[in-house]
């Protein structure tokens, strides 16, 4: 019925005009209206109710992306990564909070104001880079990174839409340039991209979120600031292409500094020519030359195959195949073993390795680590360079340091263990807490190490690194002054100069190595470019400034005539020893 | 209550019957919204005033002018009766389309559009007072009496519909337009459209809907900035997502709101962001409230009356002041697509407060209790 009355009210316009149901009709009308209206209403009020979760979605649960303004720097996050400190807590990277400011394109109203604006707050900015951004299609575009909290503001300023500051962190190295190979540095977005930066990139991430501190070295920066400066001098003064150096602990391996030069700004390795990135202490591999003639006389001492009395000829040069191999300084005589290395004599060390056999001399270049990559928290870790095949030649070369090519890191972890009685070492440069427990791997046995301590003084007491000498200290140490292979043939004027200094060498705590990239001989040293004048000297300044700082005692001689320490009691002729 | 009323029952003035016969729930529920208007406009005003180089209370001052105004309009309106009322709609809305048509013609054109006449001092915007008027004519047509002689009921109501969309695509004020539409679609459906026919009216919106999309460049932007939010500029709807964060559940404090000043249009379209950052949530919650309890209230109201004209009035009147409240709301919290649309009596304007006045001023007179032989009723 009330359906019947409705089409019929429907279709009244075009059929029925004359309605004499009106009476019914009416009510059924009504009737229909009001459960019509009934659902309307329920509609809305449904409507009214998603306003309100809304509301509440919007405002307190599920807060929108954050598009910041300066404004608010409370909520600012600090640090995702930690920051990194020396040994004693002095700061070499921590993080700034910035601003980065990118562009909206599409939101920009006059694009002219826009440009002109950026120009006088950004003189740096290039007008028509800027202009071509915003003239681009692009949804955001980054303008600038790194802004100081006034250009931050200075913006919010302008009030244009289309300008959106985002927070970031901008990694800062206070110490500049001097750590700048061994902690490394990081790109934009705060990634290590290497040294340490990369190396411990999860560490200092890790650390920053469980608010754990500062990521600690084992770098000391009075130290690292010492040998940088002898260093820089001496490059300075030789002309040399560039320079390497570190302090090592003997015991525990830790490096106290870590130089690279030429050095680069970490904040921006991008503006630095690309070879000031080099890390010529652990990444560059180098033939060194007689720094290595130390291991071979250990290697023979620890197998019994020579003592310390026994002496080789090194009267004339000896010829294998094609090769010759002579001295530099030829004594042309039998050399005792201290003093082929006081001597720095080739053809001496040639001959013992000729003994010890190519096995053996391979087996214990194995043991020290001299063809893997050596262990460090750093992204540059050079591979040793070694001869694929190992003939009797090889032997002889490498006795006295030629043939394989290691990183200065690789000599000066094991002159560690030369001396500090036997055991390899492995180099860190993260602090080591006190008492920490190390594995003990033996490499020579102690009483071999306090042969390789005596010998070593004896070479900067009576050898060729007398210039590593220092008033009040017992300085040990050997000097290797080696060709550079350049195109497959040795140049002679193109050397890799360095020295490996132990102090005290009675009972050694610190080792120091210091190396020169084809220095250049000086008035001052005579013409001569050699280790003994272009790195020991270095390692002597080092130490003399060092010593006292690391709290080793000088040895106070009130008199010439006060003994000498009972193990160095060495005529140097090699007629007696008694230690 | 008979201490604290001012009338008595048997004061039989018009005044006093009046109060007896009101929807007294209503009324409070108007003036609460009224007084919010009131706050919010204090608030919002410096913020767009200072932008175009006024006093800052510039604003402020004309809204406390309109409100009083307005109210005093409302319950001049709500004293007519039935057929005050039907005057009212028919005069309206002759009037209102011939003023649409001269807006056409001389009106002031601002942001792009020609909407307003500008009336020597100040700016009146027809549209606005044409919407409820055509509401009510669109009741009186569709519901008139059995024996009228006028053919073709449905369309000649519909007639003035489609030329006051016509004229209103033309200014242009397409959401206007979607109202007047929209509020014509559920008068329909109250008065007994077949449930055939309502949904295929559903299913031509939304292929009008989907032929707009694809042939109005503007349309499309708007809807494809909604669904991927980068696409376009958001930057007023971004803003005021942000006000709604900074506000919180207690908001920062009347006059403390710091997005409202980069907010520009903080005073009509975003008012109810600033009602966000200063009052907080939980005002935004009431003022939700407020909206949907008059609307309820009025549909509840209305359907326990036997007067189909009234039935079918009110659910227009009360649905165009319904979609104007969800549809500003509703852009605000990004809930939908971005359109200009006025929140009554929250947004700053004249022809608007004016406008919602009269049509809720149509709404009280015509839910007011009647004698009859069972007594009061509506």
């Amino acid at each position: 019925m009330r359906d019947l009355a409705t089409r019929r009210w429907w279709r009244r316009g075009s059929t029925s005009r004359r309605e004499d149901a009106a009476a019914q009709a009416q009510p059924a009308l009504l009737e229909r209206a009001r459960g019509r209206l009934l659902v309307t209403g329920v509609i809305f009020l449904l409507c009214f109710g998603a306003l309100v979760v809304r509301t509440l979605d919007v405002a307190v649960i599920g807060a929108p992306v954050d598009i910041s303004t300066a404004g608010d720097a409370s909520a600012f996050d600090p640090a995702a990564r930690a920051d990194i400190v020396d040994r004693h807590g002095v700061l070499l990277a921590s993080n700034l909070p910035t601003h980065a400011l990118y562009v909206e394109p599409g939101k920009i109203f006059d694009r002219e104001e826009a440009v002109a604006a950026l120009g006088r707050l950004f003189p740096d900015l290039d007008p028509e880079r800027t202009a071509s951004l915003i003239a681009s299609g692009k949804k955001s575009a980054l303008l600038r990174h790194d802004l100081t909290p006034e250009q931050a503001h200075s913006i919010n300023r302008l009030g244009i839409p289309g300008l959106w500051l985002e927070r970031q962190e901008q990694r800062v190295y206070p110490q500049g340039r001097l750590f700048a190979h061994a902690v490394g540095f990081t790109d934009v977005d705060n990634r290590g991209l290497a040294g340490v930066e990369k190396a411990a990139d999860a560490e200092l991430r890790r650390r920053a979120e469980a608010h754990s501190g500062p990521l600690a070295l084992s770098l000391d920066i009075r130290v690292q600031h010492a040998l940088a400066q002898a260093l820089q001098d001496t490059m300075t003064a030789h002309r040399a292409l560039g320079a390497a150096g570190m302090v090592m602990d003997v015991e525990t391996g830790e490096l106290l500094a870590l130089v690279s030069l030429p050095s680069f700004d970490p904040k921006a390795p991008d503006r630095s020519p690309a070879e000031t990135l080099f890390n010529r202490a652990t990444l560059g591999t180098y033939e060194l030359g007689s720094t290595f003639k130390p291991f071979t006389v250990a290697a023979a001492l620890d197998l019994g195959i020579a003592g310390i009395e026994d002496s080789y000829d090194a009267t004339e040069p000896i010829r294998v195949s094609r090769y010759l191999i002579r001295d530099h300084h030829p004594e042309n005589r039998w050399l005792t073993v201290p003093e082929i290395l006081i001597h720095s004599s080739n053809i001496g060390a040639a001959r013992m390795a000729v003994e010890v056999g190519a096995e053996r001399q391979r087996t214990f270049l194995d043991a020290l680590g001299m063809f893997e990559r050596m262990p460090l928290e750093t992204s540059e870790r050079g591979r040793p360079l070694a001869p694929r095949r190992w003939s009797e030649h090889t032997t002889m070369t490498v006795s006295y340091g030629h043939g394989l090519a290691v990183t200065p890191l690789h000599l000066l972890a094991n002159y560690a263990a030369l001396v500090n009685g036997g055991i390899a070492v492995t180099p860190t440069l993260l602090k080591r807490e006190p008492g920490e427990q190390m594995v003990q791997r033996r490499v020579i046995s102690a009483e071999t190490s306090a042969v390789m301590r005596m010998l070593l003084y004896a070479v900067v007491a009576e050898g060729t690194g007398k210039n590593a000498a220092v008033p009040g200290y017992l300085v040990g140490g050997k000097t290797g002054t080696a060709e550079k292979a350049i195109g497959g043939r040795y140049k002679r004027d193109s050397m890799i100069t360095n020295f490996v200094g132990v102090f005290p060498i009675d009972r050694p705590r610190y080792a120091v190595l210091t190396m020169m990239d084809e220095p250049k001989g000086t008035k001052e040293t005579y013409g001569f470019a050699t280790a003994g004048w272009t790195a020991a000297p270095v390692a002597g300044a080092v130490i003399e400034r060092i010593a006292p700082l690391l709290g080793v005692p000088a040895i106070v001689e009130p008199d010439e005539t006060e003994e000498e320490p009972a193990f160095a009691r060495w005529d140097g002729a090699g007629r007696h020893a008694s230690y | 209550m008979d201490q604290v009323t001012p009338f008595s029952r048997t004061d039989t003035s018009v005044v006093g019957r009046w109060w007896w016969t009101v929807d007294r729930w209503m009324l409070t529920a108007v003036l609460l919204l009224m007084l919010l208007g009131a706050a919010l406009a204090l608030a919002s005003s410096p913020a767009a005033a200072e932008r175009i180089g006024l006093d800052p209370f510039h604003f402020a001052r004309q809204q406390l002018l309109f409100l009083p105004v307005a109210l005093v309009v409302m319950i001049a309106v709500s004293l007519l009766s039935r057929t005050g009322v039907q005057r009212i709609g028919t005069t309206g809305t002759v009037l209102g389309i011939a003023l649409l048509a001269l807006t056409l013609m001389v009106g002031v054109e601002l942001n792009g559009a020609q909407r307003w006449l500008s009336l020597g001092g100040f700016h009146l915007q027809p549209s606005e007072f044409v919407k409820p008027c055509l509401a009510v004519f669109l009741a009186a047509v569709l519901t008139r009496p059995r024996d009228d002689k006028l053919p073709y009921g449905m369309l000649l109501a519909s007639l003035p519909v489609v030329v006051a969309a016509l004229l209103l695509v033309l200014q242009p004020d397409i959401g206007m337009a979607v109202t007047v539409a929209a509020v014509w679609f559920v008068q329909m459906f109250v008065v007994g459209m077949p449930i055939v026919l309502a949904v295929l009216g559903g299913v031509a919106t939304a292929g009008g809907l989907v032929f707009a999309y694809h042939n109005l460049t503007h349309v499309k932007a708007r809807i494809d900035q909604f669904i991927d939010p980068t696409t376009g500029d958001t930057y007023q709807v971004d803003t005021s997502l942000r006000a709604f964060e900074a506000g919180g559940l207690f908001g920062r404090g009347p006059g403390e709101g710091v997005v409202k000043h980069v907010l520009p249009d903080a005073h009509t379209d975003f008012i109810f962001a600033v009602a966000a950052e200063e009052f907080g949530v939980i005002a935004c919650i009431v003022i939700i409230g407020l909206f949907g309890f008059i609307v309820v209230r009025g549909f509840a109201r209305a359907m326990r009356g036997r007067d189909l004209f009234a039935v079918v009035a009110v659910s227009g009147l009360l649905a165009q002041f319904g979609f104007q409240a969800l549809i500003n709301m509703g852009v605000a919290i990004r809930l939908l697509p971005a359109k200009g649309m006025t929140l009554p009596f929250l947004s700053y304007g004249g022809s608007s407060a004016m406008a919602t006045a009269i049509g809720l001023g149509m709404v009280l007179a015509l839910t007011r209790e009647r004698w009859s032989d069972e007594g009061y009723e509506l």
